[in-house]
Formats: C-alpha cells, structure tokens, sequence
C-alpha cells in the first residue's frame, strides 16, 4: 500500500500536469491565430442586433430554491456515504437509524413538493 | 503493490495523452456513428476513412482568433474554460485500467492513484467542473451565456444528488468506496444453481444501473439533458462567446467527460477490466475495458440520434420527482437485503 500522502502528491502531480496542458495549448493558439480585435467583433452576440439593456441580466429565484434543496440532500448524502460502507458492522441498529433518518428528510421533501417548490413554472 | 513515485508519474502523463487522443476519437467516432443513423456518410476526406479529422480540427481551432467580448471579466474569463478541462482530466486519477501488468521486467500499477475515498472523488471533481461553465457564462457578459450557465448550476446540483446517491447500493454490498476494491469484487463470480455469474453490479444493482446512466448524461450535459448549450434557444448556452482554443477546451472538457463517465460507469457496474481470460492473458483487461466504454460512447451517440431535447421544467421534474425517490427507495431495499444476507433479521 502507498502511504496515506503519496496518493494526494499524484493528484497534485496530474492537477499541475493538466493546467500544463491547457496552458500550453492556450499558449499555441497565441502564437498560431492572428489578433486583429475591432469594436464590432468584441461586441457581445444578441443575434445580430446591438444590445439594449447591460447583459448581466437578473435571473428568477427558481434557482435559488434548487440550491437550497440542493445543500438538504447533498448533506443527506455525506451522512449516508459513510453509513454505507460501514453497513455491515453497523447491523440492525444501524439501519434503523438510517430509516429514521430518512423519513425525517423525506417529511422535508413532501413539504416542499406540496408547497410547489418542485414545480418550475 | 508498491512503485517508485516517478513511475507513477509516468503511468499519470500517459493515462492523461491517451485521453487527450482517444477524446480527439470520440469526435470521430460520434460524427461516424451519427453519420450513419441519418444515413450519411460522415468525414471521409482527411485520410482513411476520416481518420484524420480529429487532427485537422486541432490545427484549425489552434489557427483562430482568441476573441474577449468588451463587457468580459477579463480574467475570470481566460481562465474558466481551463477549470472544465483541468476537472475533466483530474477525474481520471482514481480509474482503475487494470490491476499490475509487467513490462519492460517491471511492475507496473494501471491505475494513477487508488484513493479509498475514490468514487467520491470522481463525484466531487466531476461537480466542481461546473464552476467553469458558471464561471464563464457569467464573465461573458452574455444573456444567452448566463442563461446556460445558470441552467447548468441548477442541473447538475439536481442530478448530483441522483448520481451520487444511486451508487450507495454498491458501496453497501462492497464495503469500500474505492474503486479498485469495487473493480476486483467484481472478478468473484456468483453461482446460481449451474450458471456461474460473474459478480458485475449491474446483476444485483440493475435499478442503480439505469439511475447512474440517466444523471450521467445528464451531468456530462448531453442530449437529451443539454439545456445548458442549447442550441435553438440559447445560440450556443454558456460558451457563446467563445473562440479559438478557449472554446475548445470546453470541448475537450465536455468529451473527456463523458469518456471518463464512460470508464467509471464501467468499473462500478460491469466489471471493469474483469473478462473472459483476463487474468491469464497479457494486456487482455485493457481491451475489456475499452470495449465496455465503447458501449457506453455509442449510448452516447444513439441517445444524440434518437431523443429530442427536455423542457426545463421537465428535466428538473424528472430529477426531483421520479429519479430522487427511487433512488431512495433503491438504498433501502439494497440494505434490507443485505440484512436478510446477513443474518440480522429472520
């Protein structure tokens, strides 16, 4: 077995690698393509018309309820990766608490269901 | 088994060139394939076959201009397209090509690093990709980039949750979330009466099988699940304003993506480098592995063929009505069996 560190300096060894990679293709496109910008071609794309409003649109709280939902079941899962690969020291007891669990966070999630979270309209 | 750390070094640089090839592949292997559902012929030109298209492609995307819109964020700009391409390679660290194999009279790892936390791993890098496609949508300064990038976010959180959970089911039954005690688990084989089985999770988790493949697609932002780049209604989503090779790193991003899925699919639930006569024969795990992610690309592509693409308000339903209790109910009943298995109850 490689001690507990070694693994961790190859994921940094390939992180390094990769942005190596992009860079140098980057760096490529550099010196290969010509750069001549003028005013009309840094504009932003709206189908051929200039712009009217700034483009950093407001956007509807839709999303916001989706990361919110989001962080719910995202912690549910960091709860039960850990209870999984445990399952069979945990036994009985373990399970059961486990469906305890998750009926308390299904409660959650018919709340919101019925409250029309879930409906994207 | 244990190796000098240059070695695995080297193992990690070829294992990231034989992506970078095989992704320039997957093009012309999907525009083949594609070719052919509608009756076409595809790239036929450059070389034997189309065979060197891939490359042509390269040069002429290294030829073109660099463009930065005025309005941009100058930097956060330059710099998201090389997130999604820096994540999508980082994913293939903890896949498992293989156990040893022995060449030039030394043995050598086929996996880059066997992380215990492994499958974790692949999920968190895999999400932590779409803060390059937030990340530039939003610096575009673009209303149709920003759209796409926001339905990203909101996609992929969604079906992260599916991915994620789905997989609970063998991690009960193996007990470990590395993959590469998943990948030799997998080489016990199971007898029913006078069949003997191999021991593949897609025999005993045959729901988490269709659960991992749909938020898969969905996650690596394919058809039918490709809102974020939606191309009749947000001209090209979250890289419209892109050019030149910032444009295709989000590219090669995108089909990295989808051949490592492809390869983690294939570990989790088929086996892996497991097949007939791969233990005796030199070099025969590879060709396994790389037939069984071949299947999974072609899904792929006869996915792109066949499935016009999900309203938005549809694809989220799928993922938080349908797709979420399911999975629920999958970990439940995979752990009650297990208990039964186990003697703990009856």
């Amino acid at each position: 077995m490689h001690i507990y560190g070694e693994n961790w300096v190859v994921v940094m060894f390939m992180v390094a690698a990769a942005f190596g990679m992009g860079m140098l293709l980057l760096t490529l496109n550099q010196i290969m393509a010509p750069t001549k910008p003028t005013k009309v071609k840094s504009e932003p794309y709206e189908s051929g018309m200039p712009g009217v409003s700034p483009a950093k649109a407001r956007f509807t709280p839709r999303f916001y309820v989706i990361a919110m939902l989001f962080v719910v079941f995202d912690i549910e899962a960091v709860f039960i990766f850990p209870w999984a690969v445990n399952f069979d020291s945990l036994g009985l007891f373990g399970y059961v608490s486990m469906v305890i669990f998750m009926i308390l966070l299904l409660d959650g999630y018919i709340y919101a269901w019925k409250k029309g979270a879930l409906e994207w309209v | 088994m244990d190796q000098p750390i240059w070695i695995t070094f080297i193992v990690a640089f070829v294992i990231m060139n034989v992506l970078l090839i095989s992704m320039a592949y997957a093009t012309w292997f999907e525009r083949k394939v594609l070719a052919a559902f509608q009756d076409r012929r595809g790239p036929t030109r450059t070389g034997w076959h189309g065979l060197g298209q891939p490359l042509a492609d390269a040069v002429k995307l290294l030829g073109k201009e660099d463009l930065i819109p005025a309005g941009a964020d100058k930097i956060v700009f330059r710099f998201a397209p090389v997130i999604v391409f820096v994540t999508a390679i980082l994913s293939a660290a903890v896949i498992p090509f293989g156990g040893t194999i022995e060449l030039f009279g030394r043995e050598i790892n086929l996996y880059i690093t066997d992380l215990n936390v492994g499958a974790l791993f692949i999920l968190a890098v895999g999400s932590a990709g779409v803060y390059g496609i937030i990340l530039g949508a939003w610096s575009s300064a673009n209303r149709y980039s920003l759209l796409g990038g926001l339905r990203s976010a909101a996609q992929v959180v969604s079906y992260e949750i599916v991915l994620g959970l789905s997989l609970v089911g063998i991690f009960i039954l193996t007990g470990s979330l590395s993959l590469k005690s998943i990948m030799e688990r997998q080489a016990e084989t199971i007898s029913l009466g006078p069949i003997d089985l191999p021991n593949w999770f897609i025999l005993s988790q045959p729901l988490a099988f269709i659960l991992f493949i749909v938020a898969a697609v969905a996650e690596t932002n394919r058809v039918p699940f490709d809102l974020p780049e939606a191309e009749t209604e947000l001209v090209a989503g979250f890289h419209t304003e892109y050019s030149g090779f910032r444009f295709s790193l989000y590219f090669l991003g995108e089909y990295i993506n989808m051949i490592v899925v492809s390869l983690f699919a294939s570990t989790l639930f088929l086996g892996g480098p497991n097949g007939p006569g791969s233990d005796t024969y030199w070099g025969l795990g590879l060709v396994w592995l790389f037939l069984k992610a071949l299947i999974f690309m072609f899904f792929y592509v006869w996915l792109r063929a066949t499935i016009p693409r999900f309203r938005f308000d549809q694809l989220m339903g799928v993922a938080w009505k349908v797709l979420l209790p399911l999975t629920l109910a999958n970990i439940l009943v995979t752990g009650f069996i297990r208990l039964i298995a186990n003697g703990e109850v009856f």
